[in-house]
């Protein structure tokens, strides 16, 4: 028999999440993907594979795009966290979702919050970026409809809809 | 079975002194966690077999990247994405900047650390070829002291490395000294992004007068370790690169690296794309070589 292994204490871990200045009480090497979606309850952030190969559970950490699957609670202490919930009010986010309906970048939707989120931090840094600058920044997200062709275009089209406004 | 985080402890001391305190009161017991790009796949499929871990993410002295005439510092915690955006880096180091923007996808990057990939010492890895032939140094810190290690003594057999247990890598180190080598990095794997190596290779070399003055080459996933390959540099040293010396150097290359059959490829495939991405090499150097 194992010797029954030690315990750790849950502590407090306060963020700014989608703006708002949040607190939640949890073991410090709990995903932050299960705080945002059992604690928080936020479940637009999915969970894919759990390993850090799919991207649907990506988040903006801080200004950097993560996978909150890869990321301890306690690592997101005092960090300003954005989910695809905390997008809404975002200046990018009406070019997104026109271009997504109208070149088919969605299908099932698992994957499209962390596609979305990818393009937010892809476009923020380049405003009109190369098709290869699409696939490279989308490439850490998978998607088992689309192809991924409908989705590029989508975020070439958004892209090129927010310049011209 | 997933982990259950309640069976887990992490601290975060949030500056290295206190830190390495940690490490030296109970060594081999706590194992370190930046990014979390390699350790967290391991925790979530309940396979972590450490339950103390020491977080080293928030830690500023480990983020550094300083600019010295003869060197260049980078801090072991700095990130794939911060290895990329460095001027320096990309100019005077752009294997390591290639061997960075070919590692996972870009949340990947954002969170995994040169040092991390190191200390995991998978030999897989793809920034490690590019360490190997620009001599990196590491630098390893505890309680008891500061030691330099020449990289390319620093990983002893397959997952085994120089590191004591209460040991931490503080930087990695490489002399200034390559900007005028023509450079060549090639991962051959599924697909770029996410996908691990079948073989990658790093390669250095300078023409003058004719005849390879400097050659550097070094593999992943051909052997235990990350390897160089000192046999086929030294028949190099000093030869005029021609079809007949091509085809001689593939088959001392591919007699010096000691691949395996594993879910990602053969070793008889590895081999030969090994002496292939040698000879890509040897042809762009002869070239190129002279004006680099």
């Amino acid at each position: 028999m194992n010797a029954s292994p030690e315990t750790s204490a849950k502590c407090e871990i306060p963020f700014t999440v989608n703006g708002e200045a949040r607190k939640v009480v949890a073991h410090p090497m709990e995903r932050l993907l299960d705080v945002l979606r059992n604690d928080l309850k936020l479940t637009g952030t999915k969970e894919g594979c759990g390993e850090g190969e799919c991207g649907s559970c990506s988040v903006l950490l801080d200004g950097m795009l993560v996978n909150s699957c890869l990321v301890p609670a306690a690592q997101a202490s005092g960090a300003n966290i954005v989910t695809i919930e905390g997008m809404s009010a975002h200046a990018l986010m009406k070019p997104l979702q026109a271009a997504f309906l109208e070149c088919g970048g969605a299908q099932c939707g698992i994957c499209t919050p962390g596609m979305i989120l990818a393009a937010v931090h892809l476009l923020e840094k380049k405003p009109e970026p190369a098709v290869e600058e699409i696939r490279e920044g989308l490439a850490g997200n998978l998607c088992r409809c689309t192809g991924y062709m409908q989705i590029f275009e989508a975020v070439a089209n958004a892209a090129r809809r927010r310049v011209a406004t | 079975m997933r982990a259950d985080p309640a069976e887990y402890k992490l601290v975060s001391p949030g500056n290295l002194q206190a830190a390495l305190l940690v490490m030296a009161g109970e060594p081999a017991q706590w194992l370190p966690i930046a990014g979390g790009t390699d350790v967290m796949v391991l925790y979530s499929a309940g396979k972590l077999p450490n339950r103390k871990l020491i977080n080293i993410w928030n830690i500023p002295e480990l983020r550094q990247i300083e600019v010295f005439p003869e060197r260049i510092r980078i801090g072991a915690a700095c990130t794939y994405t911060a290895l990329r955006r460095h001027e320096i880096i990309s100019r005077e180091f752009p294997l390591l900047a290639t061997a960075a923007s070919w590692t996972g996808g870009i949340a990947n990057q954002n969170r995994g650390t040169l040092g991390g990939n190191i200390a995991n010492a998978s030999p897989a890895a793809d920034s490690l070829p590019a360490l190997l032939v620009y001599d990196a140094e590491l630098t390893l810190i505890s309680m008891r002291g500061e030691r330099r290690v020449a990289y390319r003594n620093f990983h002893t057999g397959y997952k085994r490395t120089a590191l004591a247990d209460d040991e931490l890598i503080r930087d990695i180190s490489l002399p200034r000294r390559f900007s005028g080598y023509l450079s060549h990095a090639r991962k051959v794997g599924a697909r770029i992004a996410q996908a691990i190596s079948k073989v990658c290779l790093a390669g250095l070399g300078q023409i003058a007068n004719g005849t390879i003055r400097d050659v550097r080459l070094a593999l992943g996933s051909v052997a235990p370790v990350p390897l160089r390959l000192s046999e086929t540099e030294q028949m190099l040293i000093g030869k005029q690169i021609e079809p007949s010396l091509i085809e001689v150097v593939r088959k001392t290359a591919m007699g010096e690296i000691r691949p395996i059959d594993d879910i990602r490829s053969t070793a008889r495939y590895r081999a030969a794309v090994a002496g292939n991405l040698v000879a890509e090499f040897l042809e762009k150097l002869a070239a190129e070589g002279t004006k680099a």
